[in-house]
């Protein structure tokens, strides 16, 4: 394959910290291989701007292979980019043409305050995951893999839940603001296997009381979410964790205490 | 339970439930409005049959209050908490694979529009003018005179057919929406779902679009 070199004009969010008020700079990414990712885009223009003695333009970034959940911002509105089912890590430079110009934005959302640029703080995320996303296990050795019979339909459904690397693309692009499609998905992960089955009515209880208090919006039904998610994630989750949550509800029982049955 | 009311997904319940009160009644109400293409006079025999029955007829509309309040103090507290979950906007907008349905955007501006046509349309109507007929020897509320007087009006037929537009947008995303809030959603039916939504909006708005029309080019009454 023939490497081609482009030349595309940045319209980046530049913001210092998280009490400062951002704004607008232009850049110029000049004689970008298409090859590139567009986190290598970023680095090349980055290099420039150090070798300047200018700030670099702070994003967030791990893998680099599309599994971790650390990268991601908006390009011309779009969570992750344009292309589907993909995280921005991944977004080569091929989808984009020769004198392009690109916004780049981060996730905007009253729970995930800017912390520089495009970083945004994700650790409301990490509080719903602690509120219920777990199970119990005994220590010990491990168990023999075939020791708990699930059906294959509800492993791969847990399986596809489970995929959400959690990277809030489904937040930023949601107009509400709704963490619905990220704790659905965790939700239904452990809900749907056996493992999970102890606490699942205080999970759904929890997380969806957590999911509020983070001052995440409600679920609307768009289907923004899922349509950005770099996997998939479908709404039946949030169907699911609805489900969950209003049987945990209705059949809550209150604690028990010696001598009840007197 | 008071936790279960004041949760996000609480809420969506009560939505989705109280919408459904409206949304089954204004397909009755559409179906039995259609008397009015037969004629006047089967028109307000039906209507007069409805008022007869004092009890149901009270039931009917302590159901409909109830799910209408519900469903607007509900609205009004999850656009305030999504306002809030979102204060800042994006300086560009998605378009293409990743863009949202356009009637779900526009819930509560559509929502409130209808709120005021409910309001008017009753004032109209039920508390409008009363004229008196007779059909096969029992005296009765000519509501029919009335809905000729008003639909011969071009800017009241020009209300109520963007109004009922609105109504079907509105239920296209309600419907479908439904299905989803109370965890009914499944692999198997979702293609259907979201069909009937669409199905369902274009026979209520298509049904009760048809009336106004019909009588503003019936001319007048007994034609």
């Amino acid at each position: 394959m023939s490497e081609n070199k482009i030349n595309l004009t940045l319209k980046v969010w530049r913001q210092k910290g998280q009490k400062d008020d951002g704004q607008f700079k232009e850049y110029h990414a000049n004689d970008i291989s298409t090859d590139a990712s567009f986190l290598e885009m970023l680095d090349a223009v980055n290099e420039e701007l150090i070798s300047k003695g200018d700030d670099p333009i702070a994003f967030d970034h791990d893998c680099r292979e599309g599994i971790c959940g650390s990268c991601g911002f908006m390009i011309d509105g779009n969570a992750h980019g344009p292309q589907k089912s993909t995280t921005v890590c991944q977004l080569h430079m091929r989808h984009f043409k020769n004198g392009d110009s690109v916004t780049l934005e981060p996730w905007r959302a009253s729970s995930f305050p800017v912390i520089k640029d495009l970083m945004v703080d994700r650790t409301a995320f990490d509080r719903i995951i602690r509120s219920g996303g777990y199970i119990s296990v005994n220590t010990g050795n491990a168990q023999d893999g075939n020791a708990l019979p699930i059906p294959k339909q509800d492993a791969d459904e847990a399986f596809n839940a489970a995929t959400c690397i959690g990277c809030g693309a489904c937040v930023a692009s949601c107009k509400n603001a709704s963490a619905a499609l990220f704790t659905s998905a965790k939700i239904s992960h452990l809900g749907l296997l056996p493992q999970g089955q102890v606490e699942k009515d205080k999970r759904a209880l929890r997380m969806v009381e957590q999911m509020d208090a983070e001052g995440f919006g409600a679920c609307t039904s768009t289907g923004t979410c899922s349509a950005s998610c770099p996997k998939d994630i479908s709404l039946i989750n949030i169907a699911k964790m609805n489900k969950d949550f209003l049987k945990a509800s209705l059949t809550k029982k209150p604690e028990a205490h010696a001598g009840d049955g007197v | 339970m008071i936790k279960f009311i004041s949760s996000s997904v609480g809420k969506k319940y009560l939505m989705g439930l109280s919408g459904l009160v409206w949304a089954g009644f204004i397909f009755v109400h559409m179906l039995g409005n259609m008397t009015i293409l037969i004629s006047p006079d089967l028109y307000n025999a039906y209507g007069h049959a409805i008022v007869s029955n004092k009890p149901l007829l009270f039931a009917t509309e302590a159901a409909l209050l109830g799910a209408l309040f519900v469903h607007v103090i509900c609205a009004v507290l999850l656009t305030k908490g999504n306002q809030e979950a979102r204060k800042s906007r994006y300086a560009a907008t998605p378009n293409g694979a990743k863009a949202p349905a356009f009637a779900s955007q526009w819930m509560a501006v559509h929502g409130s529009i209808i709120l005021i046509f409910i309001i008017s349309h009753l004032l109209t109507f039920k508390y409008g003018n009363y004229y008196e007929t007779t059909v096969n020897g029992v005296n009765m509320r000519d509501l029919a005179r009335l809905i000729y007087e008003n639909f011969q009006l071009p800017q009241v037929v020009g209300w109520y057919v963007i109004s009922l537009i609105l109504l079907g947008f509105h239920l296209t995303h309600g419907v479908r929406s439904i299905f989803q809030s109370f965890g009914l959603l499944h692999p198997a039916y979702q293609p259907v779902i979201q069909k009937l939504g669409v199905v369902y909006a274009v026979v209520v708005a298509g049904g009760f679009i048809s009336q106004p029309i019909f009588v503003f080019f019936a001319k007048s009454l007994g034609s």
